[in-house]
């Protein structure tokens, strides 16, 4: 006898969480932008997200030197102005040890990416024996990759399961799951698969949106869509989970408006970096820019400031 | 230092806290109205005092403070105005081309994006309406109006296939208080397209931006007599609308004055297009992206402070979603900014009059007195000015009055259906029909509740959406006639 069909699993599971209209996210995070944050409100959201930045570099040219100077601008983002640290560096599993050497006990935590990154087309053994040799190493926090394939194909339960061995070979470590929402599509697909990985991984463990490896990065609108996921999620369920937008967030401007995304949808609760992330690197020295030229009153030219990634 | 980790621990109550970790810092917008402290009559290209020497104060909704004072016409201005359009129709306007008179209307569409910023404050303090819907939505709107219409000007042989359009003449506009500026564009840019003269007469609490449109006419070099602005009370409408020489009126307002328009011109020759109420449906089936359906309701009924004709007042919810979308449409309630007008972080601003306030203050009274469930906003409302709170009802009866009667005002009844036919009798069973809304992820339920809805405008899956080439207007008691694109512009022509 034939075994019966299950139903598509797509259907099923948009039944269960409902599905995004993309024109209406698109005009409600359109109104994020209209939003006018001056005087103190803007300093205070200003040095919010500069405790929010995973500062991060990702690149095969990567050396213990350049890590060093990472860590030292993530621990003391500029020399005046009593600018906080950011919330972490960020860099590849290889470079986990020499993070450590300067910021192990700060308040800059190491973030590594792990799970063959950017694409997580190894084997799942592979992929775990990373995440644990960048634990061992001493990351305290692992940015994963979910396996794109798995979930466009509807295999729900092995993207999940996988997750489910990474959150195992984390131990004590944070897990960022990355959703790599432009091999995603669609928003539907972006709230489905954020449920999925919501429902295997621990409190204030995260969802982030990209890896910063493909054509397009964080947006307002899949933001928008994965907080309303997390809202569900906790409302739900009583388990709250950390959000990271990555890749694209240049400017302080953007952040301002990521963060009105925050407090309109999430309130007080999520505006802390235990809850909420920007992977960036260009994006802190904007802020520091913005922030002492509300302390002075002028802009500083760029090579005022350390590690000016732009040309002058 | 910013540094607070989230405790690990689950929220038992799972409520989300919009409280005052980070607020928003005032920011009034500061460019300046250009506002004069008395304003006369527009009549033949020039500002004139009324013949009898009246004026009436008009003031700021959203601080009680005195803005200027604005000259009370009579019958005997209207006459002059009437006769003054008349004139320039027969001399001026009616033997011009259409392509000229197109470039008028361009050069109005322009003046008025050049002059955007001043006039969007000057609407936001006259009217009460928040500086953000001003700037993005009444002022890029009215242009739009000037540019749709400038394009018909020189086209108009093409507008009804095989027949010829011919101009009425004079035309009588009676505008309301809602979107004084926009409905003045909606109203004067066809009626001048066709080849057209006007007497308009704005609404008594909000003249302002109607008469400093007379000075973007003389910007412009319209000819004198084109346009001509009668600011006054509800007499000088009358009088405008039963001058002999207006021999086309156009109302927007409430269905009560239409109803005494229509009286008022049985057994003339003029033609009449009436713009009136409405108390539309907004109806939410379960299948619907929820959290998109409760931004669209929201903004169906709270733009503008409710005070819309189209507003989505009516919000019919399939049972086996009511709950949540009440408990969502209840946690977005907490995040809207209700305050000062003029500060662009102000998502509902003041009520346009204390007349308006005291009409939504009784109905919202009769609510609760007839046993449907409040919820209201906690937010802190301004010591001075007239403002209400937005308000959303609960288990509320298709017999209750609050889902009869139109609030125009923040004011939202929620009720529920089972199935679609149930909807859409719920929907129909009013004596307006102006518009309604329909949210479904099902096509072929849209398309089904289009043709079924009684209703001039129906929006899938957003609300409140216009455009100049897109025709309103209502079935039933919400008037007859249609307001933008073809269907609006053959109403400003006799079709030979």
């Amino acid at each position: 006898m034939p075994v019966a069909k299950s139903p598509p699993s797509f259907r099923r599971l948009f039944d269960d969480i409902g599905t995004v209209d993309a024109v209406g996210i698109e005009e409600r995070v359109a109104k994020y932008g209209t939003r006018s944050v001056k005087k103190k409100a803007k300093v205070f959201g200003l040095r919010l997200a500069v405790t929010m930045v995973d500062l991060t570099t990702l690149e095969g040219k990567d050396t213990p030197g350049k890590v060093a100077s990472l860590c030292a601008k993530a621990l003391r983002p500029h020399d005046v102005g009593e600018i906080p640290p950011t919330a972490a560096v960020c860099v590849y599993p290889a470079m986990v040890r020499h993070a450590a050497k300067h910021v192990k006990g700060t308040a800059v935590r190491i973030a590594s990416v792990a799970t063959a990154f950017p694409s997580g087309q190894a084997p799942l053994k592979t992929r775990l024996a990373e995440v644990r040799a960048a634990v061992a190493d001493g990351a305290d926090e692992i940015d994963m990759v979910i396996n794109r394939g798995a979930f466009l194909s509807g295999e729900f339960g092995l993207m999940q399961d996988e997750i489910a061995a990474v959150v195992e070979a984390c131990g004590a470590a944070t897990l960022k799951v990355i959703l790599e929402t432009s091999e995603l599509e669609t928003y539907d697909n972006i709230r489905a698969a954020s449920f999925l990985a919501m429902r295997v991984i621990r409190p204030n463990d995260f969802i982030k949106t990209s890896t910063g490896k493909t054509s397009a990065n964080a947006t307002l609108g899949n933001n928008q869509v994965m907080l309303e996921a997390i809202r569900d999620h906790f409302l739900a369920t009583g388990v709250p989970i950390a959000m990271k937008p990555a890749g694209g967030i240049r400017t302080a401007k953007q952040a301002l408006t990521f963060l009105i995304a925050v407090k309109e949808t999430m309130g007080d609760e999520w505006l802390n970096n235990g809850r909420y992330r920007f992977g960036a690197s260009a994006l802190l020295n904007d802020l520091v820019r913005q922030l002492e030229k509300e302390r002075t009153g002028a802009y500083q030219a760029p090579w005022n400031f350390s590690e000016a990634s732009e040309g002058y | 230092m910013i540094m607070a980790r989230a405790s690990n621990k689950t929220n038992p109550a799972r409520e989300l806290v919009f409280g005052d970790l980070w607020e928003y810092d005032a920011a009034p917008e500061t460019a300046a109205p250009k506002l004069k402290k008395r304003y006369d009559l527009f009549i033949n290209g020039q500002f004139v005092a009324p013949k009898k020497g009246k004026y009436f104060t008009t003031i700021n909704p959203g601080t009680e403070v005195k803005i200027a004072d604005i000259a009370l016409g009579g019958a005997a201005d209207v006459d002059a105005a009437c006769k003054a359009a008349q004139k320039a129709f027969t001399t001026v306007w009616g033997p011009m081309p259409g392509k000229e008179r197109g470039k008028y209307l361009y050069r109005i569409a322009r003046l008025l994006q050049d002059h955007a910023r001043e006039f969007a404050v000057a609407e936001t303090m006259d009217g009460g309406k928040p500086i953000k819907e001003s700037r993005d939505f009444d002022l890029p709107m009215a242009a739009a109006h000037f540019f749709y219409h400038a394009g018909w000007a020189d086209k108009l042989p093409y507008l009804a296939a095989g027949r010829q359009v011919a101009p009425y003449g004079v035309v009588g506009q009676v505008i309301p208080w809602n979107f004084p500026l926009l409905m003045l564009a909606w109203k004067i840019a066809p009626a001048l397209a066709a080849g057209n003269c006007v007497v308009l007469k704005p609404a008594e609490t909000t003249s302002l931006t109607a008469l400093k449109f007379g000075e973007i006419c003389q910007e412009a070099g319209l000819p004198p007599g084109v346009v001509n602005i009668v600011s006054g009370a509800g007499e000088t409408g009358a009088a405008v609308i039963n001058h002999p020489l207006t021999s086309k009126v156009a109302f927007t307002g409430s269905t009560e004055v239409g109803k005494l328009i229509m009286r008022s011109l049985a057994g003339t020759e003029k033609k009449m297009t009436l713009e009136l109420g409405g108390k539309a449906a907004n109806i939410v089936f379960e299948d619907a992206p929820l959290d998109q359906a409760v931004e669209g309701i929201i903004n169906g009924i709270f733009f503008n402070q409710g005070h819309v004709c189209c507003a989505g007042s009516r919000l019919l919810v399939q049972e086996s979603v009511a709950g949540e979308v009440l408990a969502r449409l209840k946690r977005r309630l907490a995040t809207l900014r209700v305050g000062d007008p003029l500060d662009k972080n102000t998502d509902i601003g003041a009520i346009n009059s204390k007349e308006q306030l005291g009409k939504i203050t009784e109905l919202v009274k009769a609510g609760v007195a007839e046993g449907a469930e409040m919820h209201q906003s906690a937010c802190q409302l301004p010591a001075k000015g007239f403002y209400f709170r937005p308000t959303l009802f609960a288990k509320v009866s298709m017999s209750h009055r609050i889902a009869r009667e139109e609030i125009f005002g923040p004011v939202l009844s929620m009720l529920t259906f089972r199935t679609l036919e149930e909807a859409v009798e719920k929907a129909n069973n009013t004596p307006y029909g102006l518009s309604a809304g329909v949210w479904t992820d099902k096509g072929s339920k849209i398309l089904k509740m289009s043709t079924l809805l009684k209703a001039g405008v129906v929006w899938a899956n957003t609300y409140n959406k216009f455009d100049p080439a897109s025709p309103f207007g209502g079935y039933k008691e919400s008037g007859f006639g249609r307001e933008g694109g073809k269907q609006g512009l053959m109403d400003y022509c006799k079709v030979g």
